[in-house]
């Protein structure tokens, strides 16, 4: 009997732990997922070039290869990596808009365009990577720099934590901004991955 | 680049040349007094209000951008030393404009409707200034009657537009297609710029030209502006 196709997820560190969820609950058992680092993002020209090693480094080993990113600020670098590799990825801009799906990101965008957006992932680990990658803790004039044109900060919640709304209030109160929740599920990551997961063996590049 | 100096010592006690290399690291370090101390100091000295700017502060602001774009410095470390010229070019503005020099050229700036971000077009309104350019900048969220009406009351030689979105970015082109549509694209440089544009996008939407930061944007300016200038001169 043939060996069930090896898939890899090339994933951003800031879905991992929605991507082990959803590996969790669909029974991916031939899913593998492999992680950049999340602190990419604040070079985002890097994360293409990163990106393309880690599918030179791993595509001997797998059937198939589906890429966990956004263009995620990158100018399009990453779709011209991904077109010569021959590797899809998650359709969207950013995480928010495949959280949210673009027509609720775009109707929340524009109800307020001084909307700043949170994440599980962020509102975890906002000290580190929002205030800490931004200076604002050994800086804290930066933090009018930063945020005084935004409004109200809305948390795309994925699967949050019980504690997770008063956290994002917290957030909220500190940058002065009034807080919108919206409950988003996993959106188009979950749809994403599980068109990915569904597809038959296929090789992750042209043959 | 080296350290600041530790523990504190007199500015004044350097010579020209030592307090042009301080205020270089003193702008990397992001230490707004320091800069605006060394502006009064070279003022007292004597030097005209543009050597300042030029040597002190746009070189300084150069060697910081040289150093983000190789990825030895990041946002925070920029926006500290912008903070520090700015305090410097406070100081620096009135004298400029008591010589009455002319700017090289004059620039209508401005955010893009939809979009409140204004750290990059911050950057570049201040550096073009640095560079002689005189800036009307339009703030963020502008719709495209604003960018006309300014337009219209300034007559610039460049309109400048920024997003930091990709769902505002294709507003440029709104603004752009207004201007052809009225007639008045010809009259104006444009210039683009924003995180998630490439030089594609710029053309795409009948840019004069995307500008990657704020460095490249005042070469290219100064570059397209000299090339007009000279193509009206024949």
């Amino acid at each position: 009997m043939k060996a069930p196709a090896r898939k890899l997820v090339i994933a951003c560190g800031a879905l991992a732990h929605e991507i082990a969820a959803l590996r969790e609950a669909n029974g991916w058992s031939t899913l593998d997922v492999a992680c950049l680092p999340p602190e990419l993002h604040n070079r985002p020209e890097r994360i293409a070039g990163a990106v393309r090693e880690k599918i030179r480094e791993l595509r001997k080993d797998y059937d198939g290869i589906f890429v966990a990113y956004a263009d995620c600020g990158t100018r399009g670098e990453l779709d011209k990596v991904l077109a010569e590799e021959g590797v899809e990825r998650i359709a969207g801009a950013h995480c928010y808009e495949f959280f949210a799906t673009p027509a609720d990101f775009a109707a929340l965008a524009e109800a307020e365009p001084g909307s700043f957006f949170l994440t599980d992932f962020l509102l975890r680990h906002f000290d580190r990577l929002v205030i800490g990658a931004l200076g604002i803790d050994r800086h804290p004039e930066l933090q009018d720099v930063y945020f005084g044109n935004y409004r109200r900060l809305v948390y795309l919640a994925q699967a949050p934590k019980p504690d997770a709304e008063a956290a994002a209030r917290k957030v909220a109160e500190r940058l002065g901004l009034e807080l919108v929740v919206r409950q988003t599920g996993y959106g188009g990551l979950g749809s994403s991955l599980r068109a990915f997961a569904g597809r038959p063996g296929m090789p992750a590049w042209p043959a | 680049m080296p350290e600041a100096a530790e523990g504190e010592f007199d500015l004044r006690s350097l010579d020209d040349a030592e307090l042009v290399e301080q205020v270089h690291d003193d702008m990397y370090n992001g230490l707004k007094a320091e800069v605006e101390e060394a502006t009064h100091i070279f003022l007292e000295r004597g030097w005209a209000p543009d050597k300042v700017l030029n040597d002190a502060l746009v070189e300084g602001m150069r060697i910081v951008g040289i150093d983000f774009r190789d990825g030895i410095l990041f946002v925070p470390e920029v926006l500290l030393a912008a903070n520090a010229m700015k305090g410097g070019m406070a100081i620096l503005r009135p004298l400029l404009a008591e010589t009455g020099a002319e700017p090289i050229g004059k620039i209508v700036i401005g955010t893009v409707k939809g979009d409140i971000h204004d750290i990059g077009k911050n950057l570049v309104g201040m550096m073009l200034e640095g560079a002689g350019f005189e800036v009307v900048d339009l703030g963020i969220n502008n719709p495209v009657e604003k960018y006309l009406a300014a337009l219209e009351e300034h007559k610039p030689d460049f309109l400048g537009m920024s997003a930091l979105l990709t769902t505002t970015m294709p507003y440029m082109k709104v603004v752009i297609d207004t201007l052809k549509d009225r007639n008045l694209r010809d009259r104006y440089i444009v210039l683009v710029g924003g995180a998630p544009l490439n030089e594609e996008f710029g053309k795409a939407i009948g840019a004069d030209a995307y500008c990657r930061d704020a460095a490249i944007a005042v070469e290219t300016a100064k570059r397209l502006l000299a090339e007009r200038r000279a193509a009206r001169a024949h």
